[in-house]
């Protein structure tokens, strides 16, 4: 059953680098990320690739596999056939430390930036009442496994370093809605999610939906909804006549 | 080369649950506190947990109490457990649970709005809280964020994020650093780069998970190196209980990259069964005298639980883990197995598909992706896997302290809590009440200290050799010695032992530590997975040893401990600890047998005379009927 396969995979490190070809054994059931291991433990020990759980609850070892952002763990290769090269590249959004593995800093840096989950001061612990339907809409987007395969497909960043700083990427604009969805957060985001996060940037092209291995419906459920949620707020005539009577600005209580 | 150094009040080595849990609580109590990590900030194994977190908050059945989980855990883990560890355990585990959730968890609901709870095998009411089958991610996802909260108030404070919480991620120690007889500090290397790092630190928080990757079938992932097991070693502590290694009977046996990958115990919670290659529902076939009364004779009234739970008895593929992981092993050992060596766990024919969708979503989502298995229509083939390693670091059961002072242990790296054999829902529960009382015990142990503990230069530079020294030798590839280690411990220390084969693993360890010096690593120190595992595989290897060691002695079958040259429970090895120590350079591990002390009495109490005398010697028995005379 086992068979000879054609990778070529980027290797590199400092910002430089380059594909290199390698024949590797490929075995029945296997998976990307069992070849990047074989090629480890045989041809090169150096080889840097990030994994985990190796059942695509973890996250780690998202990667580009013949130009689509993959988990490297979750690609079988039986969905290849025997005489295809299959190219093995990093994630293109973040930047390269070596091989198969980048700087996702970024991603920390912005799921810091969103505000966290706000309680009412008067609920305790163990106080807590919801129902499962309106848990539902938040769990879904609690799913996530951070892979941030979504964020490396996003076109507003993908190619626009200069984005980078004015948009969380679905990822943390999911968590908005998801924070904003729950039934106990008191915390006003529509304003910030679109003047501080950079939801305004999204034009529903639902790449990240595409890519998510969770198969979470990350444009339709989260980023839909919040731009919904943000344009009511913009035009609802009662708000804006509360603002322009009591000269308050909701974004900023 | 110029050695990073960094000055913290309390280290804490490991963000899954334990680690971030005990991180907050130093925080929350004013301590300048590190998090070190080996991979990325949310990525440990605890994610992988799917089953629960059990809490007898009675919120699906009010009968259920601290004391009633405190009797299961006993059960589960043949009384070897450290009671007081239990008890706390028992009696905190509603109130943590309930601090997630004003953090931001969202658990699934009961009908009147509460947190609901599932049933899992060894607990006698509902009492998991539960994200779907997904609740590890949860747990650490809302951990990950309440460090991020706190960062967040630190920042509008102090103006600095990372004023008294930072993560050092893809970062790994290699060494606790003393002061005499005190921790002093850490040393370890980034990951990313190869540069080396120091902390001086008066404490150390472990909570750096288990020793799966010792075997080749395991549920773990590769962090599992047991790292802490080996740096408290050789720091000077001691391990207990270390013979007591937890098969989880259903991982996955098809296709073989996935072999070992944990099916949940929820699956059978929710109405799946055990067939073997005739049909047969062979659980029945197993039921152990100890637990007789508790279990269903008939499928009809097994089936009728799930149901009706007052006034039937649940299914035998609700027994501990233990008993199910052996009796699988039998059936596939007896010729009834499945085709690819498992048996069969059925729960498509006992659930419409749409409600095994909504209960087992990653279940669901795992067998179609990595196996083309839809388990709403045919069954699954699953076997015994390395899951879970009841031993660990001796801590004191109140704060977490191991006998070296400075130094904690919380989570699977410490031992005790479990005794011989595991509940599964008692892990996640056990991370986040140890993980609390570690990080207030390092605390504690911070406030009450006179001067800070200096790690001495000599200490620093012994280390920085080590190492480096890997990328020094041009020497065999660590993965060959890695591969044998994990055969060895697999073929030989595995889920049933006895002491011709125990013996032999004991040589062929002593062999590969001979290899293991002399192992190299090719290539710059940048991401450098080689290196790494050379590294690791002195902890893997000294690990290995203390089981091996401490399954050779203990003379008895009980839990995750099965000899098949003494297949009985003794009450006398009951009362009877292993303790493992090492000298500080690795060499020689000892292990000595201590007393368990004696149960407190209104906890004895607690159970009837006829349990406990499936358990306890006749003169124990004589000091309880003494007592409840009284």
């Amino acid at each position: 059953m086992s068979y000879k396969a054609k990778f070529r995979v980027w290797r590199g490190e400092g910002g430089e680098g380059k594909l290199e070809d390698f024949t590797v054994e490929v075995n029945e059931g296997e998976v990307v990320l069992d070849i990047i291991h074989r090629l480890q433990a045989t041809q090169t020990p150096d080889l840097a690739v990030r994994w985990n759980c190796k059942a695509g609850k973890c996250g780690s070892c998202s990667m580009e596999i013949n130009g689509k952002p993959r988990l490297g763990c979750m690609t079988r290769m039986s969905t290849f056939s025997e005489d295809e090269t299959i190219t093995v590249t990093p994630m293109r959004t973040f930047p390269v430390i070596k091989d198969l593995v980048t700087d996702v800093s970024f991603n920390y840096q912005k799921a810091r930036e969103i505000p966290s989950f706000t309680p009412p001061a008067d609920v305790q612990p163990g106080e807590y009442r919801m129902q499962q339907i309106d848990v539902e809409r938040s769990q879904e987007f609690r799913k996530c496994i951070e892979c941030f395969m979504c964020n490396n497909v996003c076109h507003v960043i993908r190619d626009h370093e200069e984005n980078k700083p004015n948009f969380a990427g679905p990822r943390f604009l999911m968590r908005i809605a998801e924070l904003d969805m729950h039934p106990y957060d008191v915390a006003d985001r529509k304003d910030s999610a679109q003047e501080e996060h950079g939801l305004g940037y999204c034009n529903i092209t639902k790449c990240c939906t595409e890519v998510c291995p969770e198969h979470i419906k990350i444009t339709d459920n989260a980023l839909i909804p919040m731009k919904e949620r943000v344009v009511d707020r913009k035009y609802d005539p009662l708000v804006w006549l509360g603002n322009k009577i009591f000269k308050r600005s909701t974004s900023k209580s | 080369m110029e050695i990073e150094r960094h000055e913290y009040d309390v280290v804490v080595i490991g963000a899954g649950g334990a680690g971030l849990r005990a991180a907050i609580e130093a925080r929350q109590q004013g301590k300048r506190t590190a998090i070190v990590c080996k991979s990325l900030f949310g990525k440990a194994h605890t994610v992988m947990a799917e089953g629960g977190a059990a809490a007898a908050m009675g919120n699906v059945n009010s009968a259920d109490n601290w004391m009633v989980h405190f009797r299961d855990t006993m059960r589960g883990g043949k009384f070897l457990n450290n009671w007081r560890m239990a008890e706390l355990h028992a009696k905190e585990a509603p109130d943590r649970v309930w601090e997630l959730e004003a953090w931001g968890a969202l658990f699934d609901r009961t009908k009147d709005g509460k947190i609901s709870q599932r049933n899992f095998g060894g607990h006698e009411y509902p009492r998991l809280a539960h994200v779907g089958d997904r609740t590890g991610l949860e747990l650490i996802r809302t951990l990950q964020q309440r460090v991020v909260a706190l960062q967040q108030e630190d920042e509008r404070l102090h103006g600095d994020p990372e004023a008294y919480i930072k993560v050092f991620q893809e970062c790994t120690i290699t060494r606790l650093l003393k002061d005499g007889d005190a921790i002093a500090g850490a040393f370890g290397y980034w990951r990313e780069n190869g540069k080396l790092i120091v902390f001086d630190t008066p404490a150390v928080v472990l909570a750096t998970g288990g020793i799966g990757k010792s075997y080749v079938v395991t549920s773990n992932s590769w962090e599992y190196t047991g790292d802490g097991h080996a740096l408290a070693l050789l720091a000077g502590a001691k391990l207990i209980n270390m013979e007591f290694i937890q098969f989880h009977p259903t991982g996955m046996v098809w296709p073989p990259s996935v072999r070992g990958i944990l099916v949940t115990e929820s699956v059978r919670g929710d109405g799946g069964v055990l067939r073997n290659s005739e049909g047969k529902r062979f659980m029945f076939d197993y039921i152990p005298d100890v637990f007789k009364d508790k279990y269903a004779t008939t499928e009809e009234e097994g089936d009728r639980w799930y149901t009706d739970q007052a006034n039937n008895r649940r299914p035998p593929e609700l027994l501990p883990r233990d008993e199910v992981a052996r009796a699988i092993n039998s059936e596939v050992k007896a010729g009834r197995g499945s085709p690819q060596g498992g048996v069969f766990l059925d729960v498509s024919s006992r659930l419409p598909a749409a409600e095994i969708i909504k209960r087992l979503p990653s279940m669901h989502h795992q067998f179609k992706e990595l196996a083309d298995v839809d388990i709403t229509a045919e069954p699954m083939q699953v076997g015994p896997t390395c899951h879970y390693i009841m031993g660990g670091v001796e801590v004191d059961a109140d704060t977490g302290a191991a006998d070296v002072p400075g130094l904690f242990a919380a989570g699977e790296v410490s031992g005790g809590m479990h005794g011989s054999n595991r509940l599964g829902g008692n892990s996640l529960s056990d991370l986040l009440v140890f993980g609390r009382r570690a990080g207030a015990g390092a605390a504690a142990y911070v406030n009450g200290l006179a001067a800070r503990p200096q790690a001495t230069e000599e200490a620093v530079s012994a280390a920085k050799a080590e190492a480096l020294a890997p990328l020094e030798r041009t020497g065999e590839n660590p993965y060959q010695v890695h591969q044998e280690l994990q055969r060895t411990m697999n073929e030989l220390v595995g889920i049933i032992r006895n002491a011709q084969e125990v013996t032999e693993a004991l040589e062929a360890v002593g062999k590969l530590r001979e290899r293991a010096q002399g192992v190299g690593a090719a290539g710059s120190r940048i991401y450098n997975p080689g290196w790494h595992l050379c590294l690791d595989l002195r902890n893997m290897l000294l690990v290995s040893e203390c089981v091996a060691k401490a399954a050779l002695i203990r003379e008895e079958s009980r839990g995750g401990h099965t000899r098949d040259d003494f297949p009985g429970m003794s009450a006398d090895w009951r009362r009877k600890l292993l303790v493992c120590a090492a000298s500080p350079d690795g060499s020689g591990v000892s292990v000595e047998e201590k007393v368990q002390p004696p149960m407190r009495d209104d906890l004895i109490t607690l159970f009837d005379r006829a349990e406990l005398k499936k358990y306890i010697t006749e003169e124990e028995l004589a000091d309880f009927d003494a007592l409840v005379k009284e």
